[in-house]
């Protein structure tokens, strides 16, 4: 099981438990656990509806490819700790991180 | 309004993508005509514009097919249906008149009258992503700009280009020869993407040609009917004011429905909800099919898309032929007959 921390909009913690064999990745997760999120583009890095800060565990995490990497650059509240949910597979790299939800909703 | 174009059609589609395409077939085989808009310049919607050199493994008989190649298929496959395109243009308004007729007006004045309305708008219309500041669209229009459409209306002119990805570090070094002033605030202490511009970038600030400010964030505009000057907090709290005739905020294009959504339809979380019986919307004539849409169940696939417009068609007919009965034929018994 992989263990990670998530933090809604209202700052509200939650821990969540996902079977490493579960072949989704961290929107797909988040989605499912009835997290607000839009991911419209179904998890092609275009929308940046899945965007999260990651609050622990940033280095840990594998190094964005370019798609993502351009999209990051481009949000008006992305930081250096940014990543998109969607392009973050649910595998033993996301032990213990911590992430807060804060993608758009329009 | 003076080069107002009108074409008049059986079904109006709004979105050129494979699912627009594709029920331009299935409306062409119960003799149905049909015409297509697309803010895009050309058709295939995401599947030209984002990843044409994608393989998709999951299009039935094709156990793999380049994205563009399954555009290129999909507009052999209704040439015979000789639909009209309307492309580089984006649906604006959408009326109805006492006798039934659809009246959908683009954003180049362009008046398509139809009788039923095909939503397959994909993700909806890229606009441009908007920072988070109280009064911004206060100026917009007014000193704010999302794109750069004429460079000329900068010259000799204070301005602050906000972003930092490639178009944001493109535009500032294109602006920095024309404007009098060019100032570049990015969130961020550096440019993850192309490693050219940004280093350019870097050049032109340590030559004083540009002001670089660097992890920092823009926080309030103000101005007197048109804007004059921009507040910004550094991510060590401090405080800065800069005099500027224009803000260009570069953030990205986002997907949003536009003017879609004023249309009176039940849309939920930025998707129009259909019965699933024929893709229809609450409003009657006017159907939703592909991504666009949504209901229990939906599976956001192109072969999903593929059914929705075939159901869709048979539902659509009514509207367009009111007095005739529709008999289902297959294409191995009747072949198509093109228009």
């Amino acid at each position: 099981m992989i263990k990670l921390t998530v933090v809604d909009r209202n700052g509200t913690e939650q821990k969540l438990e996902i079977p490493e064999e579960i072949n989704l990745n961290l929107m797909e997760v988040l989605k499912a656990s009835d997290y607000e999120i839009l991911a419209n583009c179904g998890g092609m890095a275009l929308c940046a509806t899945c965007h999260v800060q990651v609050l622990e565990g940033l280095d840990q995490l594998p190094e964005p490819q370019d798609q993502e990497m351009d999209m990051l650059d481009t949000l008006p509240n992305a930081g250096s700790d940014s990543r998109l949910a969607c392009q973050l597979r649910i595998n033993e790299q996301l032990e213990g991180i911590k992430v807060k939800i804060k993608g758009d909703l329009v | 309004m003076s080069n107002q174009t009108t074409i008049h059609t059986d079904l109006c589609v709004i979105g050129a993508g494979p699912v627009g395409l594709f029920a331009v077939f299935e409306a062409g085989l119960l003799k149905m005509r049909c015409h297509l808009i697309d803010a895009l310049p050309q058709v295939g919607g995401q599947l030209s514009e984002i990843y044409p050199h994608k393989p998709i493994y999951d299009i039935p008989g094709f156990p793999e097919i380049k994205a563009q190649e399954l555009v290129d298929n999909l507009m052999e496959q209704i040439k015979p249906f000789d639909p009209g395109f309307t492309l580089g243009e984006k649906v604006e308004k959408l009326n109805r008149d006492e006798n039934g007729v659809f009246k959908v007006t683009t954003s180049y004045n362009t008046e398509i009258h139809c009788k039923a309305v095909v939503i397959a708008g994909g993700l909806g219309c890229f606009e441009p992503r908007k920072p988070d500041i109280e009064n911004l669209a206060v100026f917009e229009g007014k000193g704010v700009n999302y794109m750069v459409k004429d460079p000329e209306v900068y010259r000799n002119k204070k301005i602050v280009v906000a972003g930092g990805g490639d178009s944001a570090l493109d535009w500032t070094i294109f602006l920095a020869n024309i404007a009098k002033e060019t100032t570049l605030v990015h969130r961020g202490d550096t440019f993850r993407g192309a490693p050219d511009s940004a280093e350019k970038v870097f050049k032109l600030a340590e030559m004083g040609k540009i002001n670089l400010i660097l992890s920092s964030h823009l926080t309030k505009i103000n101005g007197n009917g048109h804007l004059k000057e921009i507040n910004l907090l550094g991510k060590d709290k401090e405080e800065k004011t800069l005099e500027a005739d224009y803000l260009i905020p570069l953030f990205g294009l986002s997907p949003k429905l536009g003017p879609i959504a004023d249309w009176g339809l039940n849309i939920e979380k930025s998707q129009i909800m259909v019965n699933t019986q024929d893709y229809s919307t609450n409003v009657e004539g006017i159907f939703a099919i592909g991504d666009i849409n949504t209901y229990p169940g939906k599976l956001k696939l192109i072969l999903s898309g593929f059914h929705e417009g075939a159901l869709m068609a048979q539902s659509a007919f009514k509207f367009v032929y009111p007095d005739q009965k529709l008999s289902f034929k297959y294409t191995t018994v009747y072949g198509v007959n093109s228009f």
